[in-house]
């Protein structure tokens, strides 16, 4: 029964079990803890002045109105703030030209983008915050503003930052193989502009962010919804030259995140600098209108692109062209850049293709500034891969499954390594593409669409492969310089009872990070889950690590907590064998209980073990200190990242008359290694997928070519709700990593790669005997009747 | 507060007296004036349903509710709902399907949820999603939502599974 990998196998492991979140029955009671819930005395309100131009000069702030007004404790402009913190450049170093500017709380001088912050005000509540933001006066002097990514890189642009020379963030190019050679001796060339819309993560819980200050002892503790509480404690130190000793940072629930709130935003430190200024605890909470304007947006990318593909359907080579425009600002600390630089090392990297050219180029531009959102880069690869794949499926005349089934990495083919650079450990793209035919019935559906279609019954089919990068180890952004960690700790504590209590520093987003966390604890302490309490988001009560984000928790987290919890059965299992005068080789765990190894005879409870450790080492025999806490981290280092694979399938039907599309299924088989808790793994699959469906058919900000937001409100801006989602089959392949015991990948991000292209090809699919295909997310309905010649 | 409005509610079925800004939202009122925070400003401007209670036993939104129109009013928040038990079959079906995640939204689904309970009938999963699609979920793909509340109903029916 002992042996280091039998957790996995013993028959009460919890390791592959869908156990319901115990964490979840304080929220289905609405009694989680949210930033704005936290009620603290004396406790100020912040409120933003923001720009109401993409570009603008401030000649005069006048706020002396404002600050008269009853109940206002301070009104501050950036100069008020300067002296008070370091500004903030988001590059990393090892992408190499990378450039961007410092950047600041508030606006000094300039805004760049509509929705810059400009003047905080700090009053005893939020609405006496805002009707003061109202008295301030600004004259503004509106500058040229450059809104799209080809102005800001055209001959002669302006510099948005005249110190950077050029709107230029970043360029990258790939060239791998003999393109120009696979081109030419190609049967099939198929070319297309897919170009994605800027759109953003709408947190249920916007940005939340209370600082609270204890004048006494100086001490600031940071309640923040966030996924990187130990990050957000580093960059807090760096700037504004604090001791590590006086921050705390603390998550307690964060109502969604998606990648928007880990990094830093120009109104959270403006309340960090005010409440160090003021000595007081403030709380900034966005609204949901401030919230369009100020969280970061993503995906805004246009991708010229093109396959040489040969008779037999082989790909020969793929060559594309990425420009994206990030905002006036690259991003701290993670940067803007990594979007772009994913999709350029994505494409393509899951056929047998050893052709490949990519060439990127990221701009600056005045609008909010786009960075990392969940899935970064990946729904852009997918779609533009997987549309590629489509066009050349239909140039010759084969089944897109079919064409797939002949370019796919083989299941035998690994480890392998991308024309771009990416290794691949093990991955199943084959195995994935039948399981899914077969899930979804795809010889069923295609003669379903052939009959519907004589009736003159558009309907579409759309498959979509992909990989996923997840367990991003130190070469992500450590090795550029940011105080990103790679690593994750985790500390286990038998408490007299014969509890255990577990610290860790991955953190809690309703993935259900402490539920997995909890049963990878239980399985290999063979203990009840409900005797396991975590601890989580927390810098002064965790280990140190990276927290939860680009799908690394499980991976990561979970392999610390399994190699915690291994070294903290060693020390029972030592204590009880000074205990019990048996060798601990000949004990082991089950149920709560030391048993004998041999027979699985129960010896004695852990809650004796506990009760002999901390109350009664006076009947130890001399020399045995029992130490019933046991600490362990980890990293991937074997591999930069633990890929993870697989396969969606969309289903939809088009009305020609309306342009409406009307999604009737969805599948996803996909494979992420170990799946700890499969029933939270499906969740995290659809989620992705409705996350990735809304930027395909809904989600776009549009902007005016003064770079003035148009809808910028929930009621403008549309989301994807239950009323337009189908149903959504998830189905499990297992791969585990080798590179650590747990063989856990992540899957937090899977959905949303892959769900835009498979929807994407199943419109194009329906419109193709029509004559008309589309390329532009998102799909709208005026795109498809445009597509189709009736506008 | 000279533009306060005074009132006499019923929350939770307690019977309460206060005197309320005159701008102050129901949401608002809950949340900071009563501390129950169980009820969410998602949006405040309608769209969410983040904030939905239930106010003279059917469903609204909270943020577009001002608390000086509540005088004579019984208002239910997720806090009562919980605490008397009536909604407890629906939370635990949300809990058992893991229908929730980050939790930001789940008082105001399981606040719609509870109205499709009370029907005599098992409504169809379009139905459910039609009667949800005024709640934003940003975390589950609301599968698992519909499922819960599909369960919840045939259970409340008698039908097995």
């Amino acid at each position: 029964m002992s042996g280091p990998l039998s957790f996995l196998d013993r028959p009460n492991s919890y390791i592959g079990k869908s156990v319901p979140r115990p964490n979840a029955r304080r929220l289905l009671q609405g009694r989680g803890v949210y930033v704005d819930d936290l009620r603290l005395p004396l406790l100020l309100h912040a409120a933003f002045l923001r720009s109401p131009y993409a570009h603008a000069r401030i000649r005069r702030i006048d706020t002396a109105r404002a600050a008269q007004r009853s109940g206002v404790v301070r009104v501050a402009t950036a100069a008020d703030l300067a002296g008070l913190y370091t500004p903030w450049v988001g590059v990393l170093t090892h992408m190499k030209g990378m450039k961007s500017a410092p950047q600041h709380p508030l606006a000094p001088g300039r805004a760049c983008w509509q929705g810059e912050p400009v003047a905080a005000v700090v009053a005893e509540s939020r609405a006496i915050a805002e009707d003061a933001v109202a008295e301030i006066e600004v004259e503004w002097e509106e500058l040229p503003a450059i809104t799209s990514p080809e102005a800001a890189l055209a001959p002669g642009a302006a510099a948005i930052h005249p110190e950077l020379g050029d709107n230029l963030a970043f360029a990258r190019s790939i060239e791998a193989g003999a393109v120009d050679d696979a081109f030419a001796r190609a049967a099939a060339v198929v070319t297309e502009t897919f170009t994605f819309a800027r759109h953003t993560g709408v947190c249920p819980e916007a940005r939340s962010l209370l600082a609270e200050f204890n004048p006494a002892d100086r001490q600031l503790t940071l309640h923040c919804s966030s996924q990187a509480p130990h990050m957000m404690k580093e960059i807090v130190l760096r700037h504004f030259a604090l001791a590590e000793s006086d921050v705390r940072v603390i998550c307690r629930d964060v109502g969604g995140s998606y990648g928007i709130k880990i990094h830093v935003y120009p109104d959270e430190m403006a309340v960090i600098a005010l409440a160090l200024l003021l000595g007081r605890s403030i709380k900034f909470v966005a609204d949901r209108l401030e919230s369009f304007v100020s969280d970061i947006h993503a995906r805004a990318h246009r991708v010229e692109a093109r396959m040489a593909l040969a008779a037999d359907g082989e790909i020969l080579a793929i060559d594309i062209d990425d420009l994206t425009g990030i905002g006036p600002y690259s991003t701290y600390p993670r940067s803007s850049a990594v979007e772009g630089n994913q999709v350029v090392n994505l494409v393509g990297s899951w056929y047998r293709c050893a052709n490949y050219r990519a060439r990127l180029a990221v701009a600056f531009q005045n609008k909010p500034p786009m960075s990392q959102y969940r899935a970064v880069g990946h729904p852009i690869a997918c779609a533009v891969t997987e549309g590629l794949v489509d066009l050349g499926a239909r140039a010759l005349g084969i089944d897109p499954a079919e064409l797939r089934r002949r370019n796919l990495l083989a299941d035998d083919a690994y480890p392998c390594t991308s024309p771009a650079g990416l290794r691949f450990e093990k991955l199943s793209h084959q195995r994935a593409l039948e399981r899914l035919l077969a899930l979804m019935d795809y010889a069923g559906l295609r003669r379903e669409q052939q009959a519907l279609r004589a009736r003159g019954i558009h309907r579409g089919i759309g498959l979509a492969s992909f990989v996923e990068i997840t367990n991003p180890g130190p070469a992500f952004y450590g090795v550029g310089g940011a105080p990103i960690s790679a690593q994750d700790g985790c500390t286990l504590r038998l408490d007299p009872g014969g509890s255990v209590t577990c610290a860790i520093s991955i953190t809690e987003q309703g993935q259900g990070t402490e539920t997995v966390v909890a049963q990878i604890v239980a399985s290999v302490l063979a203990i009840p889950l409900d005797r396991i309490r975590i601890v989580t988001g927390d810098t002064e009560r965790t280990p140190y690590g990276g927290g939860t984000w680009a799908s690394r928790g499980t991976g990561i987290g979970g392999e610390a907590a399994l190699q915690a919890a291994k070294a903290l059965r060693a020390n029972i299992l030592a204590l009880a064998g000074a205990m019990l005068q048996a060798a601990p080789a000949d004990l082991d765990l089950g149920e709560g209980w030391i048993v004998d190894s041999a027979s699985g005879q129960r010896r004695i409870g852990l809650d004796e073990v506990g009760r002999v450790g901390y109350f009664r080492g006076d009947t130890l025999p001399p020399g045995v200190q029992p130490e019933l806490v046991a600490t362990r981290h980890y990293q991937p280092r074997d591999y930069p990242f633990a890929f993870t694979n697989g396969v969606q399938a969309s289903w939809l039907e088009l009305d020609i008359e309306t342009g409406f599309i009307t999604l009737l299924k969805h599948w996803v088989v996909e494979d992420c290694g170990t799946a700890v808790n499969p029933l939270l793994v499906d969740e995290q699959v659809r989620g992705g997928v409705v996350q990735g469906l809304g930027g395909a058919l809904f989600e776009e900000c549009l902007y005016d070519e003064a770079g003035q937001l148009l809808n910028g409100s929930l009621a403008d801006y549309l989301v994807p709700m239950a009323g337009e989602m189908p149903d959504i089959e998830v189905a499990h392949l297992a791969t585990p990593t080798q590179t650590s015991e747990l063989g856990a990948k992540g899957v937090g991000e899977a959905g949303t790669a892959g769900a835009p292209a498979a929807v994407m090809n199943a419109i194009n699919d329906a419109l193709a005997p029509l004559g008309a295909r589309v390329a532009a997310q998102p799909f709208t309905p005026e795109r498809i009747l445009r597509a189709l010649g009736r506008i | 507060m000279s533009d306060a409005v005074a009132i006499r509610l019923s929350v939770n079925g307690a019977t309460l007296e206060r005197r309320v800004p005159a701008r102050q939202s129901l949401v608002d009122f809950l949340r900071d004036g009563l501390g129950l925070t169980g009820t969410r400003a998602g949006c405040e401007h309608g769209v969410c349903g983040a904030c939905t209670v239930r106010l003279d036993g059917a469903p609204v939104r909270a943020c577009l509710v001002f608390a000086a129109q509540l005088d004579g009013a019984r208002v239910e928040t997720i806090e009562g709902l919980s605490d008397s038990g009536e909604i407890a079959a629906l939370q635990a079906a949300f809990h058992a399907r893991n229908a929730l995640q980050c939790g930001f939204c789940t008082a105001g689904v399981l606040v719609i949820a509870a109205e499709l309970l009370k029907r005599a009938t098992v409504p169809s999963r379009a139905e459910i999603r039609g009667l949800l699609s005024g709640n934003y979920c940003r975390c589950t793909g609301y599968h698992a939502i519909i499922d819960a509340v599909e369960a919840a109903c045939h259970a409340r029916a008698g039908n097995p599974g």
